[in-house]
């Protein structure tokens, strides 16, 4: 195990969070919503990564982590009035921040492996499709089931507990967890997988239980971002769908699929020229000179650069291949 | 109970939408038959037809000029698509290739937004053939049958490209086996250019029938229907082109006949149900509905 391979990606979300405290509020969002996309990216990586199956869901699994969390923090006696048609069991709990998160966690793994238990037995275009539709039905749902959540309408009165300091920590727990799947057993058999399907079942892997797994644990995580995404904004369903999964994706790509180290860096990577972006769409002054873009220009040239990173360079920008630190020489 | 509310009106829409239906999925398994590619960015060709057409309407253009204008936009794209995205990602695992096409569509779809705006424009220079004609008791939309007549143009037009010229049998061939189609001598470019090129046509008549459904054309135009057709085109098996063709037909038939026949508190829940039926159907069989029994499995995503 090379703790180089934890420690280079842990490092920079650290690095991330502590220059994050060097702007005021209006700034420090940027960096909270990158250190969030992070953690949906790390899960997406988790499963996507070491499987080698392209999946366009993850972001139903930060839905429904989104919802779970979200619904259960709103103060129950603001819920009657929010959300009037919430199932009676749903309307009388209230629990704290990281109970919330925890649940999120749990809701995201159980809705994860439920759907890949019929998921994960199909391959190649039908599983990117049947992945598809995943997102597709949570959306649809979601925005139309008032029993378990707002509808149409925002989340609002849900207690804004993710600060830097909790995006922070969010990221490092996403590192951690997948620097732990891919040095287990169970990753490294997965990894098999994806090199070579045949041969790894010739050594007795279970394509299907390790690629179950891996979507499970994915989710867990997923679903804990859509906690802490929950706790930063009054979110709605359209925050949770298509353009969340297209960021998302070009991210883990940008910065290449294989590696934790690629998703990390590609998190961060277009997460900061998302936000330059974002903040010139507003205008900025810069060289005495004010550059403003007009809204949805950053779509425009993240989409162009996912392309170009595609075209020129399709293991990303960091190869896909983990950080290796030059070794001491010992002796 | 929902059986009683099927009408001959239902399934009117029904039909109407699946030959477009038919159409989109006939445009996207033209591509994968020669490429291996899925082209998810086919809808913002789409949208970018439906753009011109508006922008011809607004400025108070004559239709043939819309209509030229529409088509001239969308082969551009397609060809410049094939040129800049396709071809040097030609080799690569077809994931990638997925995944490169999800981005154009984000990239198309927000230049449209930066262009147009969000609020979009209307494209409403055919708007009298939405007005019905009543056969035998029941009101049928000019555009329905419009749709239904062109949608089974371009399908025997395809059908005698395909069977009958020397191009149309290079692309058949590369649909087998690229490989060996080459070693036979298929010139690569020009097959696939052919594909892309009559893959873009056909966008372009998609664009002129949706318009006339839907006059309102934003940066998501097309968009729904993409996903709703690539569900199809799995559906029915992208192995082939019939079979992908009867794919989008049926899943736009059927959401056109329930999304006609369903009370609003159920409809809205009708991309569930959809997509629900299309997992389960997948699960069966992973090949697709109408996929010939013993086709060999393709596994390249």
């Amino acid at each position: 195990m090379r703790w180089s391979y934890l420690i280079a990606p842990a490092a920079l979300v650290v690095l991330a969070g502590l220059i994050g405290t060097l702007f005021e509020r209006s700034t420090e969002i940027y960096f909270i919503n990158t250190l969030v996309a992070l953690v949906v990216v790390v899960a997406l990586y988790l499963f996507v990564g070491n499987s080698g199956v392209v999946s366009f869901g993850h972001v139903a699994f930060v839905a429904v982590g989104a919802w779970t969390a979200g619904v259960l923090t709103i103060p129950s006696e603001e819920k009657s009035a929010l959300l009037p048609s919430l199932f009676p069991w749903l309307a009388e709990r209230e629990s704290g921040n990281v109970v919330s998160l925890l649940a999120a966690a749990a809701v995201g793994a159980v809705f994860a492996a439920l759907v890949g238990l019929p998921l994960m037995r199909l391959s190649g275009l039908a599983a990117g499709i049947a992945t598809f539709g995943v997102l597709e039905i949570t959306h649809n749902v979601l925005r139309y089931y008032e029993k378990i959540g707002p509808g149409t309408t925002a989340f609002s009165s849900v207690p804004e507990t993710t600060d830097l300091l909790q995006a922070t920590v969010g990221g490092l727990i996403a590192v951690l967890v997948a620097f732990a799947y891919q040095n287990s057993r169970f990753g490294r058999q997965l990894r098999a997988t994806r090199e070579d399907p045949a041969a790894a079942r010739a050594v007795g892997i279970s394509v299907y239980r390790q690629r179950l797994f891996s979507f499970a644990l994915s989710g867990a995580v997923a679903g804990f971002a859509g906690g802490l995404y929950v706790h930063l904004l009054p979110l709605t369903t359209e925050e949770v769908y298509l353009n969340l999964a297209f960021i998302t994706l070009a991210m883990l790509v940008i910065g290449g699929l294989t590696s934790l180290w690629g998703a990390v860096v590609g998190a961060l990577a277009v997460g900061g020229l998302d936000s330059v972006l974002a903040e010139a769409e507003n205008g900025i002054g810069a060289f005495g000179r004010t550059i403003d873009l007009p809204a949805g220009s950053r779509i425009v040239v993240v989409g162009a650069l996912m392309a170009l990173v595609l075209i020129l360079r399709p293991s990303g920008l960091t190869g896909g291949r983990e950080l290796r630190l030059p070794r001491r020489r010992t002796a | 109970m929902i059986v009683g509310a099927i009408t001959w009106q239902a399934i009117a829409d029904g039909l109407g939408l699946g030959a477009i239906y038919a159409l989109m999925a006939v445009g996207i398994g033209l591509v994968f038959g020669v490429l291996r590619l899925v082209n998810f960015a086919y809808g913002q060709l789409i949208m970018a037809g439906a753009f011109a057409l508006a922008v011809a309407a607004e400025r108070g253009w004559p239709r043939w000029v819309g209509i030229a204008l529409c088509f001239g936009v969308v082969l551009a794209l397609s060809l410049a698509m094939e040129r800049l995205v396709f071809r040097p990602l030609r080799g690569q695992s077809p994931a990638v290739m997925l995944v490169a096409t999800f981005a154009v569509a984000f990239l198309l779809q927000s230049i449209a937004l930066l262009w147009f705006g969000p609020l979009g424009k209307i494209a409403a220079s055919f708007a009298e053939l939405n007005q019905p004609v009543t056969i035998r008791d029941v009101d049928v939309r000019k555009i329905t049958i419009v749709a239904i007549v062109a949608a089974a143009v371009c399908l025997v037009a395809l059908l005698l490209l395909l069977g009958r010229t020397a191009i149309g049998l290079h692309m058949r061939a590369a649909s087998m086996d690229f490989q060996t189609a080459r070693l036979i001598g298929v010139d690569a470019n020009r097959v696939i250019g052919a594909a892309v090129l009559v893959s873009g046509l056909l966008a372009g008549v998609i664009a002129v029938l949706l318009t006339v459904q839907t006059p309102l054309v934003t940066p998501d135009f097309a968009l729904r229907d993409t996903i709703v057709v690539l569900a199809g085109v799995v559906l029915g098996g992208m192995n082939r082109l019939l079979s992908a063709t009867l794919g989008g037909f049926a899943i736009g038939f059927v959401s056109g006949l329930l999304g006609g026949a369903l009370p609003t508190d159920q409809s809205q829940y009708l991309p569930s149900f959809l997509f629900v039926a299309v997992i389960l159907v997948l699960l069966v069989r992973p090949d697709g509905l109408f996929a010939r029994r013993g086709d060999a499995m393709v596994q390249r995503v």
